[in-house]
């Protein structure tokens, strides 16, 4: 096994004129869990469908555990795991038909694929259910047995895509605590794609993102949203006031202000102390004519390092889990 | 380290298969109709001309001439394209192209079911055919040629739904594809001799490989081991398979190309 799980070098597709992935460099390192995080049809999807030998990139070069996803697909699928966002099995086997079938798909057979399958069903936690038929399952068991289905074979790198999206907080968190366990005790590779901020933020030890089919921003959690600012002072304003130009040019002149923007009605304040300096700001407001309707003081989300880069939230109205699936 | 390992191709297959065949008892509502199909046509085709057929022509055995008609019915078309169709738009055939199962094994494994269910269909029909009185000149290895041949055919003919439901993935597309099934079926010597027909569709025809399947299989029944018969069945067989399969797997691989 090669040091990188994943490693892509200006990856890219276009279907026609649409170019759904423009340019992605990535450096997955072996056991490392890697958040996509990026909101709808920013090019996720296609990226991770690339990286597992289902589509043929346009443009660049992509290997997975050491094998060009191209030239040697049948190696590369030998070792990856899979769960698609559509969570698509046959609706007219059981569970347990289903994992036999994915399981000779791989090759395995016999004791050894009895054996891995009660592993995997223990695992995900699906109890007798296995036995039932898929077209009966709820769309969480659905991911589950899937989830089960791309754990079977024991592959070195698992992509999964989407893995809650639709789900309740409930099963979310159980999925998150799954992905961690698979991570910390078998040492799996996770490439998860995700349009939630909190998953990407608690989940993963990296964090990419994409916006508009470009790779945007990389780093770990922490260090991302320190690139923001130690500390964010948000204001609601009218933007459309006079006093908007004077109230930035004054606020960017007070101490320890690194930065300062102003998106759809809000002024956000980037500062190396949030405290320190709140005051001086509410001034600077009053005194450009502005009136604060309300206030906030806190620490960078990963949804702030977002607006830094693309400019847009990733969040609807600021709320997380509210994107629609 | 993974457990996967590459496997056989043969066994790509027996796993496909199974799928497949297991889900036959559980799709009733696909093979019952294509149980009663053949049989009403049976009844209804023996109902209306036995008695003009055979008052043509004394001695004619009106019923072997109509088993191997029904045959026709119960067998053509029948296949798992629908399957393929809601693999497809499911996802579920996008999960199983990311194994490294083989490609041509997705495909082969369903027409291992298909075979299965053309050779249960054909052998239902020819029970009915010993119940109302048709008996093979050929002796038991006839009809043991004479479902061979039935199944070979049913197989040679479902390339050509797979190869819409692949081409499509479109469900109306696959049942729209079916509407083939009349030409070949009626287009021929289905009720009468050929020798009988009216000259344009007796050209008609002497071109469609439906008639010298059901030439073949007649002569299984009433003639005895006609070789140039059975030959020229054979001939039909394989020259549509030959197409109807070229179409399938250039088809699927159009699909399963990742480009």
């Amino acid at each position: 096994m090669s040091d990188f799980a994943i490693r892509a070098k200006g990856l890219a597709r276009s279907f026609g004129e649409n170019q759904a992935v423009k340019s992605v460099d990535l450096d997955v390192a072996t056991s490392e869990i890697y958040g996509f995080l990026g909101p709808n049809g920013a090019g996720k999807s296609t990226t991770v469908r690339m990286l597992c030998t289902l589509l043929r990139p346009t443009g660049g070069s992509a290997t997975v555990a050491g094998f060009d996803v191209v030239d040697d697909a049948d190696e590369v699928r030998l070792r990856i795991g899979v769960a698609l966002q559509e969570a698509s099995l046959d609706e007219k086997q059981t569970g347990r038909e289903v994992l036999e079938l994915q399981g000779r798909m791989y090759g395995i057979s016999g004791s050894v694929l009895s054996q891995r399958i009660t592993e995997v069903v223990d695992f995900v936690d699906i109890g007798g259910a296995i036995d039932d038929f898929v077209g009966t399952y709820s769309g969480g068991m659905k991911r589950r047995v899937d989830l089960a289905t791309a754990l079977l074979h024991e592959p070195e790198v698992l992509f999964l895509d989407e893995p809650t999206t639709g789900l309740d907080p409930a099963s979310r968190a159980k999925v998150w605590e799954e992905v961690r366990r698979l991570n910390r005790e078998l040492g799996i590779t996770i490439f998860l794609t995700t349009q939630y901020l909190e998953e990407a933020d608690v989940l993963a030890d990296r964090v990419g993102i994409i916006d508009g089919g470009l790779l945007v921003a990389e780093g770990t959690p922490v260090d991302l949203k320190r690139s923001v600012g130690a500390d964010l002072i948000i204001a609601s304003i009218d933007a459309e006031a006079e006093g908007v130009d004077q109230a930035c040019t004054d606020v960017r002149n007070l101490p320890l202000v690194t930065d300062v923007s102003v998106h759809d009605d809000e002024i956000t304040v980037s500062v190396a102390d949030g405290a320190a300096v709140v005051n001086d700001f509410v001034v600077a407001l009053n005194n450009a004519g502005l009136r604060a309707e309300s206030l906030t003081l806190r620490t960078p989300t990963l949804d702030d390092v977002f607006l830094q880069v693309t400019g847009q939230r990733l969040t609807v109205g600021g709320s997380e889990g509210e994107v629609a699936a | 380290m993974s457990l996967a390992q590459p496997s056989g191709f043969f066994r790509d297959l027996v796993t496909v298969a199974r799928r497949a065949v297991r889900t036959l008892p559980r799709e009733p509502e696909a093979i019952i109709p294509a149980m009663l199909i053949p049989m009403f046509f049976f009844a209804v085709n023996i109902g209306a001309l036995q008695d003009v057929a055979e008052g043509q022509a004394p001695g004619f055995d009106f019923k072997a001439f109509q088993l191997p008609v029904a045959i026709i019915f119960a067998v053509t078309g029948v296949s798992r394209a629908n399957t393929i169709v809601t693999d497809i738009q499911s996802g579920y055939l996008d999960k199983m192209l990311i194994t490294p199962v083989r490609r041509s094994a997705l495909l082969l494994g369903m027409m291992v079911a298909d075979i299965v269910l053309v050779f249960a269909l054909s052998s239902l029909v020819t029970i009915v055919g010993f119940i109302v009185g048709v008996r093979f000149e050929t002796g038991i290895l006839g009809v043991l040629a004479f479902l061979a041949m039935a199944s070979a055919w049913g197989l040679a003919f479902t390339g050509f739904p797979y190869a819409v439901a692949l081409r499509t993935g479109n469900p109306a597309a696959v049942n729209s594809a079916f509407l083939i099934f009349f030409p070949f079926a009626f287009l021929t010597s289905a009720f009468v001799p050929l020798e009988a027909l009216t000259s344009w569709l007796r050209t008609v025809a002497r071109y469609n490989p439906v008639t010298y399947l059901l030439g073949a299989l007649r002569a299984l029944i009433t003639e005895g081991w006609v070789a140039a018969d059975i030959l020229k069945g054979l001939g039909a067989i394989g020259g549509v398979g030959l197409i109807t399969f070229t179409l399938a797997f250039t088809a699927l691989g159009r699909r399963v190309k990742t480009g």
